[in-house]
């Protein structure tokens, strides 16, 4: 943001929605051990990671990002992860379940299984291997409406249980972290912004984002109500699917097969926030696993340790 | 503000569209604020409404709402916004604590954080933590209620948090026939009320959250009112302005050291401005420098204010680390070494007066533990009652010791340095908010003279007599908010000196282990009462009381 148009007046509401996010970010790191950055290389990770660099500059922020890969992302995604970590000069650890590996989980055969091994799971076992005692997450309250009485630190026990009766009160900007050996926190600095704040804050701050999010034709077919784009030929057609191109973008990635796409001309930022303001679906929609078991959904894959 | 991009076709044409959007954001401010109401006042409905006229629903959730009220069928057929909002009662039967629901909705004017507390036992502790970071309170009244014991304590609580703007939100006016003569009436009750709990302005809006009068609409069912609407009030009321004439202060968060030439402050300012060249003291030592640089990611700054995070860089070397709080020369606050505060507790388990906990104030932790508490508030009734340890949700006014000065800041000066919370040193538990309004010097340490005051040696020859007046004590400890122990010769033969036979060397050595364990527990905040058969000789470190010790000007001395 424009430094010296801040003389003037008081702060914006994205300038405080900054400045609060890299408070919680340094109270994390000077009250933790070993802190990490869960990377998931979606544009909320684009500017948690943004604003990582701003709340410790001129220092490299001082934790490694961490990538719980599930091998089903984008390959757009990989692209920009890769690109991302050769130019910031901070650690990437990419973690993938070897268990999972081993069984060759996919999306098209395992269903649940699937998020459960390579993120829940996978989650859990790299924070284990590194013994990395918080972990911020980009999480947003607006995302859903179960997610609005969430904290900002959320505890888990040592077996990475979320015990929703021992979640602490926050009051004011004192955050309390402190936690027995072994326990973990989750940290989400992103909890007070909304989806629009997050594009109008990329398109501020110029923040680099995968191309996905921007419209274009693409290979897809349409599945159980969602669009689905055929990223790569791992992806099995049913009989009588054959992939359509159609203008798309996406509003959230996860893996590619369980990310349902728009239909939009929105071929620039600015088009995007246009659309957005317009207003059309709310960003979960597009993502098959709140649908999995109806609502409520979330909240058990929360108790679980997803993030 | 989204119809304005309709027509907007081309990737340039959206490209001004949203320059210009963003322009207009630039002037965009945030205001938080709380609700406050009893259940059924209407709060889910008002706050249901207020998102659903902002425009910021999407597709899927209009969809999804109307289907789940004609699901619910409490509005004939119209849409029910409760439902928007009404994400709290499963979670309550789940068992999962909620204390605050954080909604969020914008206009072209404002960015608003609504801080949504369920109305049900947690109240007190659930508002104290929605109201800790709210600009505003908007508090409900029923109108064919009136002002209720409730709005008393919701009241009662914005003020204690230091909300300065409250909007008496008077709800409900369809079913009083919107009759101006009902608000008026409420109004000149709340108005008697709010002098006398020290509320010095609010305003009174007549609405109907379900008709949506008077939310985002003036209505014409009540052509006699011509004030703001809840809305046009809540885009326009003036935000705590940066004020620049107040004093800077910013505690040191963590300090960044990239390499052996840099080092910089990072924190985020509580108060006032600062420039390079500004001579500013670092508190507690008092250590005086310049600042040399306020270094961001954007560049260097000439000046910073209240409310950004910034690190800044001062022209020497000096002692400054996290917690340390950095302050402007020309008015630096005193050092506190004891603390008075209006404290709210938390947590199910009771304060334990004189236990030591975590304090966490600014960016700064230390060990502190409560004296004794003055008086308990009773929240309905505003009165004082007497001193007590805290329960849960209780409100009580405290002296607290501190094990070493911070900047005396009371709340009132300061939300954010002025604020505080107490943390379990056992379970970790966020259990106590306090609001700091005055100070005690910084002195010498005496915590040990202390604690070797709490160890009393009750007198007396008969074991029964010494066992039935340490009773006695204790439950005068008790009364007085201290938490106690009897160690006599039954709780020690049958536990830690269950190995000891009979004879003058056993005796003594129970002694010695009586007077060892007393040291520990007295140490942790408790009073002992060791009540053994010893000459005065042996009765040390600590007191010997006899009875002639309970009398009320007696009992000063020996209850610390
Ligand atoms: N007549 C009338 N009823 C209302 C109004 N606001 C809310 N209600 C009704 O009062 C009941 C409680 O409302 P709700 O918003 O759930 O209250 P909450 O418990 O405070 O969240 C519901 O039946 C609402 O439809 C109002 O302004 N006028």
């Amino acid at each position: 943001m424009n430094a010296e148009t801040k003389l003037r007046r008081g702060l914006t509401h994205l300038e405080q929605l900054e400045a609060e996010s890299i408070h919680i970010m340094r109270e994390v790191v000077a009250e933790t051990e070993r802190p990490v950055m869960l990377y998931s290389v979606g544009k909320d990770s684009a500017v948690m990671l943004h604003l990582a660099r701003k709340a410790f500059y001129p220092a490299t922020p001082p934790f490694p990002l961490l990538h719980v890969d599930t091998t089903w992302k984008f390959k757009d995604m990989y692209a920009l992860r890769d690109r991302t970590a050769a130019e910031s000069v901070m650690e990437l650890i990419v973690y993938r379940n070897p268990e999972a590996v081993e069984r060759g989980i996919n999306p098209f055969d395992h269903g649940p299984l699937h998020t459960d091994l390579w993120k829940t799971e996978g989650l859990k076992q790299a924070l284990d291997k590194y013994g990395f005692d918080a972990a911020f997450g980009g999480a947003r309250r607006d995302e859903e409406k179960s997610r609005a009485k969430e904290r900002i630190f959320s505890f888990r026990t040592t077996q990475h249980r979320w015990d929703p009766k021992s979640q602490r009160p926050e009051l004011w900007d004192l955050y309390n972290a402190r936690k027995a050996r072994g326990e973990t926190i989750r940290v989400f600095p992103l909890s007070n912004w909304t989806e629009l704040d997050i594009w109008q804050y990329i398109y501020a701050e110029d923040i680099p984002i995968v191309p996905l999010y921007l419209a274009t034709p693409r290979p897809t077919v349409e599945r159980d109500g969602l669009i689905l784009m055929v990223d790569d030929d791992r992806f099995p057609l049913r009989e009588g699917e054959t992939p359509v191109e159609r203008s798309i973008r996406f509003r959230t990635l996860g893996c590619y097969p369980l990310t349902g796409a728009v239909e939009s001309e929105a071929a620039t930022l600015a088009e995007v926030i246009q659309e957005m303001l317009v207003a059309t679906t709310s960003e979960r929609q597009g993502r098959a696993i709140d649908r999995d078991a109806g609502s409520g959904s979330m909240e058990r894959k929360k108790q679980e340790g997803y993030f | 503000m989204a119809t304005a991009f309709r027509d907007v076709t081309s990737a340039d044409a959206a490209r001004q569209a949203v320059e210009n959007y963003l322009a207009a954001n630039q002037r965009k401010s945030l205001l938080r604020f709380i609700t406050c109401g009893s259940v059924d006042d209407g709060k889910s409905t008002l706050i249901g409404r207020l998102l659903y006229d902002s425009k910021l629903l999407f597709e899927d959730q209009l969809a999804a709402l109307q289907s789940e009220s004609k699901t619910a069928g409490t509005q004939d057929g119209g849409l029910d916004f409760a439902l928007l909002v009404d994400g709290l009662g499963a979670e309550r039967e789940q068992g999962i604590t909620i204390d605050v629901a954080y909604r969020f909705f914008a206009t072209a004017r404002r960015k608003f954080i609504v801080a949504d507390t369920p109305g049900h036992e947690q109240y007190t502790r659930n508002m104290v933590t929605g109201a800790s970071t709210a600009d505003l309170a908007v508090i409900l009244i029923d109108a064919r209620k009136g002002v209720l014991i409730q709005t008393r304590r919701h009241s009662y609580l914005v003020n204690l948090l230091g909300i300065r703007r409250i909007v008496l939100a008077i709800n409900k006016m369809d079913l009083v026939g919107y009759d101006e003569g009902h608000f008026n009436e409420i109004v000149e009750n709340y108005r008697r009320f709010a002098r006398e709990a020290g509320i010095e302005a609010f305003v009174a809006i007549p609405m109907s959250g379900l008709k949506g009068d008077n939310i985002t609409a003036a209505s014409e069912a009540m052509p006699w009112y011509q004030g703001p609407t809840l809305l046009e009030h809540l885009e326009t009321v003036p935000l705590a302005a940066t004020r620049e004439a107040a004093p800077f202060r910013m505690a040191v968060q963590w300090v960044n050291r990239p390499n052996s030439s840099f080092r910089g402050y990072a924190g985020r300012i509580a108060s006032g401005t600062v420039r390079p060249g500004d001579v500013v003291s670092v508190l507690p030592s008092g250590q005086t420098a310049r600042i040399e640089r306020i270094v961001t990611f954007d560049g260097d700054l000439s000046q910073a204010n209240q409310g950004q995070s910034v690190a800044v860089t001062l022209d020497r070397e000096l002692d400054c680390s996290r917690g340390d709080v950095i302050v402007s020369a020309a008015e630096r606050p005193a050092l506190a070494g004891g603390l008075s505060a209006m404290v709210v507790w938390m947590s199910d388990e009771p304060l334990a007066t004189g236990r030591s906990y975590w304090l966490k104030i600014g960016a700064r932790t230390l060990s502190a533990s409560v004296d004794h508490v003055d008086h308990v508030v009773n929240v309905s009734s505003m009165e004082k009652g007497d001193g007590r340890p805290l329960a849960l949700n209780d409100i009580g006014h405290c002296a607290i010791r501190l094990d070493r000065p911070v900047p005396a800041l009371s709340y009132s000066e300061s939300r954010v340095l002025g604020g505080f919370i107490l943390i379990d040193k056992i379970s970790h538990a966020t259990v106590a908010a306090g609001m700091v309004d005055g100070f005690t010097e910084p002195g010498r340490r005496k915590d040990h003279a202390d604690a070797e005051n709490r160890i009393l040696w009750v007198a007396g020859p008969a074991n029964a007599a010494r066992t039935a007046f340490a009773a006695k004590a204790q439950r005068r400890l008790e009364a007085l908010g201290r938490s106690s122990f009897v160690l006599d010769e039954a709780v020690l033969r049958s536990s830690l000196s269950s190995d000891l036979g009979e004879g003058d060397a056993a005796r003594a050595e129970n002694v010695r282990r009586a007077r060892e364990v007393a040291k520990l527990m007295a140490s942790a905040g408790v009073h002992v009462l060791v009540a053994l058969d010893v000459t005065p000789a042996e009765a040390f470190p600590g007191r010997r009381i006899d009875d002639s010790d309970m009398g009320q000007e007696r009992t000063d001395q020996w209850v610390i």
